[in-house]
């Protein structure tokens, strides 16, 4: 019935010609197949998944900018412009910035954090520090050759941009949240969905932003 | 390849692990790419895979179950027993099951259609640990896949499920979810693109797909270990921070179709050797 259903128009077409029931059916192969409703996929997911440690089905529930940037994957530049101001302005309203005020800890300890990929998964233990993977997608420090090419070169990040509060606050705000200044951008938000701790930010801020990081030498 | 490392990586090479892990050090001077074809080239006579299908066979061959009988007339799409090109056309329509299936959640059906078994013993342990046995469902599919070789990618787009389970699997490819929003998209559907120094296939294009789709069930070196295409699903899931993947799931079936008709007319390779 659903194949009937998602074919309408052209279903009504053959009905006015007068085609056999039968004939629909033989059809059906040929046509473009029914397009699966949200509903159906969520269903589809729920069934196909089971709870694993930490990673429990709850997280198969999209939130608003995870079904907009499916909805909208295969053509980006489809995603309508007041959708993506919403979703840019809710995620960069909801930065926290350092209570402190300070931006930068202690780059050697960025580094750590840039390399380890580990956290969250279902095989990794419940609680443990995740890491923030950043060479898994960007070239940082030129020493590290094995680095991915999802995202742009970080290496002289700092001296190219200065450390100005602006940056600064930039630069923190697209770790916290990247959808802040690119909606549907493909970068985890680790600051607002609790990948990094506020310690584990600063000090990648400082491999970044700090004059005597590797990055800016 | 020797002649290109220095003395003194030699020398170290053997002192810390010994000579047979000189030739990887050598490798890693050129790139991931490079050095993991030359590592294949060099392991082509005698994958490790081979020993595998051998189990494979007499696991096929072997009665089991409260019904005493082997998996000789599980029919794979091809007709009862006939393996010769099966796993090529999978996953496909069954009309006894009434679902599409892959090989590996076929051969689980046949295990319990045929052989009387209890589904959940014969898959409660589908993957094996790092440098453990192949379990009984990789070694079936070694022996299966080899049936398949040389041949041409043609998962079939004719019956109706089929069609659906593709435009399923579609959707789910794009599906961004968990905590750090992944999809299957965020890392395979862009060309040229990496992790780190692994090449990630553009699974949307025709021959990025057919290479992924041809080569698995692969050996992975590295666990020493066949790993098959629901394990491969499994194990993005995985490192997407999704929950667990079920074997045989519907989620794995339609993403495996969608990848299959993708790659149509490509080369089934499988078993291969990975990293």
């Amino acid at each position: 019935m659903s194949i009937l259903k998602l074919n309408n128009r052209k279903i009504l077409g053959l009905a006015a010609l007068g085609t056999a029931a039968g004939g629909l059916l033989g059809c059906a192969a040929l046509m473009a197949p029914p397009e699966p409703t949200p509903t159906e996929i969520k269903a589809l997911l729920v069934a196909s998944f089971k709870d694993n440690g930490q990673a429990k089905l709850d997280r198969l529930n999209q939130s608003e900018l995870q079904e907009a940037c499916s909805t909208y994957a295969q053509d980006i530049a489809k995603l309508p412009g007041e959708l993506r101001t919403k979703l840019q302005n809710d995620a960069l309203n909801a930065v926290e910035y350092p209570a402190d005020g300070k931006y930068l800890g202690d780059w050697k300890e960025g580094e750590k954090v840039a390399q380890t990929g580990v956290g969250l998964q279902f095989s990794d233990k419940a609680g443990s520090p995740a890491g923030g993977n950043c060479y898994a997608c960007h070239q940082i420090d030129p020493k590290e050759i094995s680095y991915g090419n999802i995202g742009p070169s970080l290496y002289n990040y700092g001296k190219l941009r200065g450390n100005s509060d602006d940056i600064m606050k930039y630069t923190w705000a697209k770790v916290w949240n990247s959808h802040a200044y690119n909606a549907c951008s493909n970068m985890p938000r680790f600051g607002a969905a609790g990948i990094l701790t506020q310690t584990q930010l600063k000090d990648v801020m400082a491999l970044l932003l700090a004059p005597d990081s590797p990055v800016n030498k | 390849m020797r002649q290109k490392m220095t003395w003194r990586q030699i020398t170290a090479s053997l002192a810390v692990a010994g000579f047979a892990a000189s030739p990887i050090i050598a490798l890693a001077q050129k790139t991931t790419e490079q050095g993991i074809q030359e590592y294949r080239d060099m392991l082509a006579d005698g994958n490790p895979a081979e020993l595998v299908e051998l189990e494979g066979e007499e696991l096929w061959k072997k009665p089991q179950g409260p019904k005493k009988v082997s998996l000789e007339k599980c029919d794979l799409g091809q007709g009862p027993g006939v393996l010769k090109g099966a796993f090529a056309t999978l996953p496909r329509y069954f009309e006894d099951a009434k679902l599409v299936m892959d090989m590996e959640t076929r051969l689980a059906y046949c295990m319990v259609t045929l052989q009387g078994r209890d589904r959940a013993e014969v898959t409660k342990k589908v993957y094996s640990g790092t440098a453990q046995p192949a379990t009984e469902m990789e070694a079936l599919s070694a022996y299966i896949v080899a049936q398949s070789k040389g041949m041409k990618a043609n998962v079939p787009q004719s019956h109706p499920e089929e069609l659906a389970s593709r435009a399923r699997g579609e959707k789910l490819f794009f599906y961004r979810g968990g905590p750090y929003d992944f999809s299957c998209a965020s890392c395979h559907s862009i060309d040229d693109q990496r992790i780190r120094l692994q090449g990630l296939p553009n699974l949307t294009k025709s021959a990025p797909a057919q290479a992924a789709f041809g080569a698995w069930p692969a050996y992975r070196v590295s666990q020493g270990a066949v790993r098959t295409m629901q394990w491969r699903m499994y194990d993005c899931f995985r490192q997407q921070r999704f929950p667990e993947l079920n074997f045989g799931s519907q989620v794995s079936v339609d993403l495996i179709t969608y990848l299959g008709v993708q790659a149509k007319g490509g080369t089934m390779q499988a078993t291969s050797l990975k990293r």
